[in-house]
C-alpha cells in the first residue's frame, strides 16, 4: 500500500461544516488503486459523510483488514489513526479498541475477500457482539490484488476475466447479516453517490453494528461482459428498494415530504431520526422478516436491492449497553479507579487460609 | 519407618462425586495446623465418571514438588484399585471402600490395607442417593483424620465456614466426619505410623492457585480488557479476573470499569487484545498451547507494528490436543519465536502462584515500555493446582509504566513526530487514537519506514528491523533476573518455572550425598546479562526441563555463545509433575561417570 501525501492546496472557497473544516480536512493520502476503481468513489463518499457529519477527523479511527478495500482507509481522514490489520481480523481488533474506547467513531473498510471468505466467522461474531460500528464491504466478487481468482460474492454464472464461470453459491452479506440479527443492514452502489452518503451516515450514527454491502465494481478484474459486479450490470439492475434521509439531531426536522411508497421514520439512539423513502411500496424497512424475504425475491429474479434495508432505532443489545460499561472510556480511567490497593488485598488473603 | 509431618497420601476417586471438596477440606485442614502441605490434583479430561486422584504431600522441611514416593493410598475407586495397589510404596498403607469384596489378587505383599465401609455407613445413615455419594467422600476424610491425626476441632471449622448457613448440610457432615472417624478408631490403632503433629510454620501463608493469582494481579496492575477463548488449562484465569472485577471494579451505580469478551476463537481473542492495546487499555488474554498456535499470525503483527499485548500460556500437554489436564512446558519455543518472518518475543517464567501475581504488573509494564507481545508462560500444575505460599502483599506506591506514550501537548512541543524512530535504547515512542494532529499515524503489518510509512524500500525495512533487535537487547536486561543460589561450584543446574520446586529439593538431596551444584532458576527471556554469565562460569550445566526436545536447553545454545556440549538435558515430559529425584538420580549418576 504505497502512499502518496497530496500536496496541501487551499481552496478558500470551499464550504466549510460545523467545526469550521472543508472536504479537504478529510482527505487521505493518494489513492493508488487502478484508475476507476469503485473503492474510489466509496472512499469519496465517506469524506462527504464525515465531514456532514461534522465528524472531528482525530476522533475517528479507521480499521481494515488486508486486500485492495483494506487499503482505503490510507486515502480519506488523515488525521485519524488508522490500523490495517491483518486478512480477516479487522471486527476482533475493531471490538478490542472500541471495548477499550468507545468514545471514538469506528470505520471498518473490507472487502468480499476479506469479510466472507478468510474473516467470515469475525463478521458474524462481531454482528453478534454488536460492537458500535460502520462496516462496509466494498464488494467486486473477485480478489483483485492477487489478479483476478473468484470471491465468495460471486454469483452461479458470472465470468470471470479469463472466461470460466463460477458455479458455486455465492454468500451474500445482506441476507447473511439480516440472519444473524444484525441492527443495520444495507446495500449500495459505489456509482451512486446520492444514495450512499446518507446511508454512511446514518450508519456512523447507529448505536451498534451497522453493515452497508457496496457493490464496487472492480475495473482490471471485473468489469467485464458475463460479470454480475460489473458497473454496466450493477447499473442495469440495481433496484432502490428503500431510500434513506440521515437528519443528524442538531438540524431542525422539516416537515416529512410525501414521497412515492410512503415515509417510515426510525428515531436513532441519540434522537437523530433516519426517514426511509419506500419506492417498493411492501417494503417495510422495520421488519427483519419481510426485509429478508424482499431482498431474497430481489436476488432470485436477478436484482439487486439497495437501500437501507433494515434498522432498528435504539439497539439495546450494542456491546458495551449489553455490558453495562461504564460511560467513560477504560482508557480514561485512573489507576487508583482500577486497582483495589493493598488493604483490601490484606482483607482478601483471609479468604485463601 | 514412623514420620512426623513428612509424608505422602493419594486419593483415588472418581470425578464428578464430590471428592474434589473433600480433598480441599484435607489439604486446607493440614495447612490450619500449621503444616506445609501442597496437593496435586491428577484430573480426567472429563466432566464425570472418570478416575481422578489427588496427591498430597505433608512436608514438616517445607518441599513442595510432587512426591517421588506415597506412602498411603486411599483406594475410592474400584475400577482403578488394581492399578492404585501398584503405587503404594513398600512397607506403605492402603485404604478401601472395605462396602464392596477387595478380590484376594488385588491384595499386595508387604502393604497394610486398612477396609473401611465407607459406602455402607453411608447408606445406613442417609436417606437420599445424592447425599449418600456425595457425604462418601466426608466419611472417607473422617477416617483418615483418624488415620493421620488431623485435628477435628479444624475440620468442623472449616465445615461450618462452607457450609454456616445451611445447618443441615452441616449436621450431616459433621455426621459423616464422624463415622469414618470411630470406625477407624474402633478398629484400626490409630494413628498410622506417619501422621500429623501441630507446627507454626502457615501463619503468613496462603494457598491458592496460578491462574487465580494472575486474575488478580491483573486486576491490580489495571486491566480493563479480557478477551479469551475457553481452554483447559486455563480458563479459570478468566475466571478469576471477571470474579475479582465483579468484586473490586463495579460501580455503586452497577457500570462496570472493565468488560470481558469470551470470543469466537483464540484467534479473535487475540486480535481483540491488540485492539484494546492499540487504543491504550490494558489488555490481556489466557490460553494454552493451541490457542498459541492459532494466534501466530497477529502475534506477529503485534511484533512488527509494536503494539503492546499480554498473553499467559497455562502450558498443557502437546502435541495437538494432546493430554488437556496434564501439564507440560512444551510451549517454550512456541511463545518465544511466534509468528512466521523473524520475531522474538518478551516471556516471563513463573515458578509459581506468588509469581503468577508479581509478574501481572511486570507483564503489562514491559508490553507497554517496549510495545511488543509479552507472554507469561505458566503451566497446569503452577495455574490449576493449590499451592502454599506467602500471603500476597501490594506495593501502594506502585504507578503503572505506560512506556513512551505522547499526548497532544508533548506533540505540541516536536517539530516532527515519527512513529518508529528510537527515542533511545530502540524504543520507539507511541500515539494512542483520538489524539489526532501528527501524532495520527497508521499501524500496519506491511513494510513500513521508521515514520510509519509504508515502504518497500530494503533500506528503510532494515533499519525498522534492526532498531526492533536494539530494543529486545535493551529488554533482556529489563525482564525478570534469574535466582541463583551459588557457591561457586564448578557444576550448575539451569531450571524455569514451575519444576522449581522439585530443583530446589534435589539441589538439597543432592548436598545430602556430598554433591554440590549451583543453581540458577531463569525468569525471563531473551536472557539478560546474569543467565550469560551463569553459563560462562560454570564447566557442566544440567538443564531440567518438562518437554522432550530440551526447547530450554536449545534456546540458551540459539541466544548465548555458550558451549553445547557441557550443557547436559534433563528431560521429564510424561505429564505430571516433576518429582525431586528424577533430578538428583540423573546428576548423582552422570556425576559417579565422570569420576569413576
Amino acid at each position: 500500500m504505497t502512499s502518496i501525501a497530496k500536496p496541501p492546496v487551499k481552496h478558500p472557497s470551499l464550504r466549510k461544516n460545523g467545526l469550521g473544516l472543508t472536504t479537504r480536512d478529510y482527505e487521505g493520502a493518494m489513492s493508488t488503486l487502478c484508475a476507476g476503481c469503485g473503492h474510489d468513489s466509496v472512499t469519496a463518499a465517506l469524506i462527504t459523510a464525515f465531514w456532514e457529519l461534522d465528524v472531528p477527523p482525530h476522533k475517528a479511527a479507521k480499521m481494515s483488514g488486508i486486500g485492495c478495500s483494506s487499503k482505503t482507509t490510507a486515502y480519506f481522514m488523515k488525521q485519524s489513526h488508522g490500523f490495517n490489520s491483518v486478512h480477516g481480523r479487522m471486527p476482533s481488533v475493531t471490538s478490542g479498541a472500541n471495548a477499550a474506547n468507545r468514545s471514538l467513531t469506528y470505520i471498518g473498510i473490507s472487502g468480499d475477500g476479506d469479510s466472507l471468505s478468510i474473516g467470515l466467522g469475525q463478521l458474524c461474531h462481531a454482528i453478534r457482539r454488536n460492537v458500535q460500528m460502520l462496516y462496509v464491504i466494498e464488494n467486486n466478487g473477485v480478489y483483485g490484488l492477487t489478479k483476478g481468482q473468484f470471491s465468495a460474492s460471486a454469483d452461479v454464472g458470472s465470468t470471470a476475466k479469463r472466461g470460466e464461470a463460477n458455479q458455486m453459491q455465492p454468500i451474500d452479506p445482506v441476507l447473511l447479516a439480516l440472519t444473524l440479527g444484525a441492527t443495520f443492514v444495507a446495500r449500495s452502489f459505489s456509482g451512486d453517490k446520492a444514495q450512499l452518503v446518507p446511508i454512511l451516515k446514518a450508519g456512523l450514527r447507529h448505536n451498534g453494528f451497522a453493515l452497508i454491502d457496496v457493490i464496487s465494481p472492480c475495473v482490471s478484474f471485473n468489469d467485464h461482459e458475463g460479470s454480475t459486479k460489473s458497473y454496466k450490470y450493477t447499473r442495469e439492475h440495481e433496484v432502490e428498494i428503500a431510500a434513506a434521509d440521515f437528519v443528524p439531531l442538531r438540524k431542525e426536522i422539516s416537515q416529512e415530504q410525501g414521497a412515492a411508497g410512503g415515509l417510515t421514520s426510525v428515531t436513532m439512539h441519540d434522537g437523530s431520526i433516519v426517514r426511509f423513502r419506500k419506492t417498493a411500496a411492501d417494503y417495510n424497512p422495520t421488519d427483519r422478516g419481510a426485509a429478508y424475504t424482499h431482498v431474497k425475491h430481489c436476488i432470485d429474479k436477478g436484482e439487486v436491492a439497495t437501500g437501507l434495508l433494515f434498522m432498528e432505532g435504539g439497539s439495546q443489545t450494542e456491546m458495551h449497553t449489553l455490558n453495562k460499561t461504564v460511560k467513560t472510556p477504560l482508557v480514561d480511567l485512573a489507576h487508583k479507579d482500577l486497582c483495589p490497593g493493598n488493604a483490601q488485598l490484606q482483607e482478601l488473603m483471609g479468604e485463601y487460609r | 519407618m514412623s514420620s512426623q509431618n513428612d509424608f505422602s497420601f493419594k486419593i483415588a476417586t472418581v470425578n464428578g462425586t464430590g471428592s474434589a471438596s473433600a480433598n480441599t477440606l484435607l489439604m486446607q485442614s493440614i495447612f490450619r495446623m500449621g503444616i506445609p502441605v501442597t496437593g496435586k490434583n491428577i484430573f480426567p479430561s472429563n466432566i464425570q465418571g472418570l478416575p481422578t486422584w489427588y496427591e498430597i504431600r505433608v512436608s514438616k522441611d517445607g518441599y513442595n514438588a510432587r512426591p517421588a514416593e506415597i506412602d498411603f493410598v486411599v483406594a475410592m475407586n474400584p475400577e482403578t484399585y488394581k492399578q492404585d495397589v501398584k503405587t503404594v510404596r513398600d512397607g506403605g498403607y492402603l485404604m478401601y471402600d472395605s462396602s464392596w469384596p477387595l478380590a484376594e489378587e488385588l491384595h499386595r505383599e508387604n502393604t497394610t490395607v486398612l477396609g473401611v465401609p465407607c459406602g455402607e455407613l453411608c447408606v445406613k445413615t442417609f436417606e437420599r442417593d445424592r447425599d449418600r455419594v456425595l457425604l462418601r467422600n466426608i466419611v472417607y476424610t473422617g477416617a483418615l483424620a483418624a488415620f493421620l491425626d488431623i485435628d477435628l476441632d479444624v475440620i468442623s471449622e472449616l465445615l461450618r465456614e462452607k457450609f454456616g448457613k445451611k445447618p443441615k448440610v452441616l449436621e450431616m457432615n459433621f455426621t459423616a466426619v464422624k463415622l469414618g472417624y470411630d470406625y477407624a478408631k474402633k478398629n484400626y490403632t490409630c494413628p498410622l505410623p506417619f501422621s500429623l503433629k501441630r507446627m507454626n510454620a502457615t501463619s503468613e501463608h496462603i494457598l491458592i492457585d496460578g491462574n487465580t493469582a494472575f486474575g488478580l494481579g491483573a486486576v491490580f496492575a489495571g486491566a480493563t480488557v479480557g478477551a479469551w477463548y475457553p481452554i483447559t488449562p486455563s480458563t479459570s484465569l478468566m475466571d478469576a479476573f471477571t470474579a475479582f472485577c465483579q468484586q473490586y471494579r463495579t460501580n455503586a451505580d452497577g457500570t462496570k470499569n472493565y468488560i470481558i469478551i469470551q470470543a469466537e476463537d483464540e484467534l479473535s481473542a487475540a486480535g481483540m487484545v491488540i485492539g484494546a492495546n492499540w487504543a491504550g487499555a490494558r489488555a490481556f488474554t489466557s490460553t494454552a498451547g493451541p490457542g498459541i498456535s492459532l494466534m501466530q499470525e497477529f502475534i506477529g503483527l503485534a511484533y512488527y507494528a509494536e503494539v503492546p499485548w499480554v498473553c499467559v500460556d497455562v502450558q498443557r500437554v502437546g502435541p495437538a490436543t494432546g493430554m488437556p489436564t496434564r501439564t507440560q512446558q512444551s510451549d517454550l519455543f512456541s511463545c518465544a519465536y511466534a509468528s512466521h518472518g523473524d520475531t522474538k518475543h518478551i516471556c516471563l517464567y513463573p515458578a509459581d502462584p506468588g509469581e503468577c501475581f508479581t509478574m501481572a504488573p511486570q507483564a503489562f509494564d514491559l508490553a507497554e515500555l517496549f510495545q511488543t507481545p509479552v507472554f507469561v508462560v505458566s503451566d497446569l500444575d503452577i495455574g490449576m493446582n493449590d499451592w502454599m505460599i506467602p500471603r500476597l502483599e501490594w506495593d501502594d506506591t506502585y504507578v503503572p509504566n505506560r512506556g513512551r506514550v505522547l499526548n497532544a501537548d508533548d506533540l505540541a512541543k516536536l517539530e516532527k513526530w515519527g512513529r518508529y524512530q528510537d527515542t533511545g535504547g530502540g524504543i520507539p515512542s507511541r500515539t494512542l487514537p483520538g489524539v489526532g494532529g501528527k501524532g495520527a499515524f497508521f499501524t500496519r503489518g506491511s513494510g513500513h519506514n521508521l515514520n510509519g510509512v509504508y515502504t518497500e524500500d530494503s533500506p528503510e525495512y532494515k533499519a525498522v528491523l534492526d532498531r526492533i533487535t536494539l530494543k529486545f537487547k535493551t529488554a533482556a536486561n529489563a525482564v525478570p533476573k534469574p535466582i541463583v543460589a551459588s557457591t561457586g561450584n564448578d557444576v550448575g543446574v539451569i531450571a524455569i518455572g514451575g519444576t522449581n520446586g522439585a530443583v530446589t529439593e534435589a539441589v538439597a538431596h543432592l548436598k545430602d550425598q556430598g554433591i554440590t551444584v549451583d543453581y540458577m532458576r531463569i525468569r525471563g527471556f531473551p536472557f539478560g546479562d546474569e543467565v550469560v554469565e551463569f553459563l560462562e562460569n560454570h564447566e557442566r550445566i544440567f538443564v531440567v526441563e518438562q518437554n522432550r526436545d530440551a526447547q530450554l536447553r536449545s534456546m540458551l545454545m540459539i541466544e548465548t555463545n555458550t558451549n553445547p556440549n557441557k550443557l547436559l538435558s534433563i528431560l521429564d515430559y510424561a505429564g505430571l509433575p516433576l518429582t525431586a529425584n528424577v533430578v538428583v538420580d540423573a546428576v548423582a549418576g552422570q556425576m559417579a561417570g565422570v569420576q569413576s
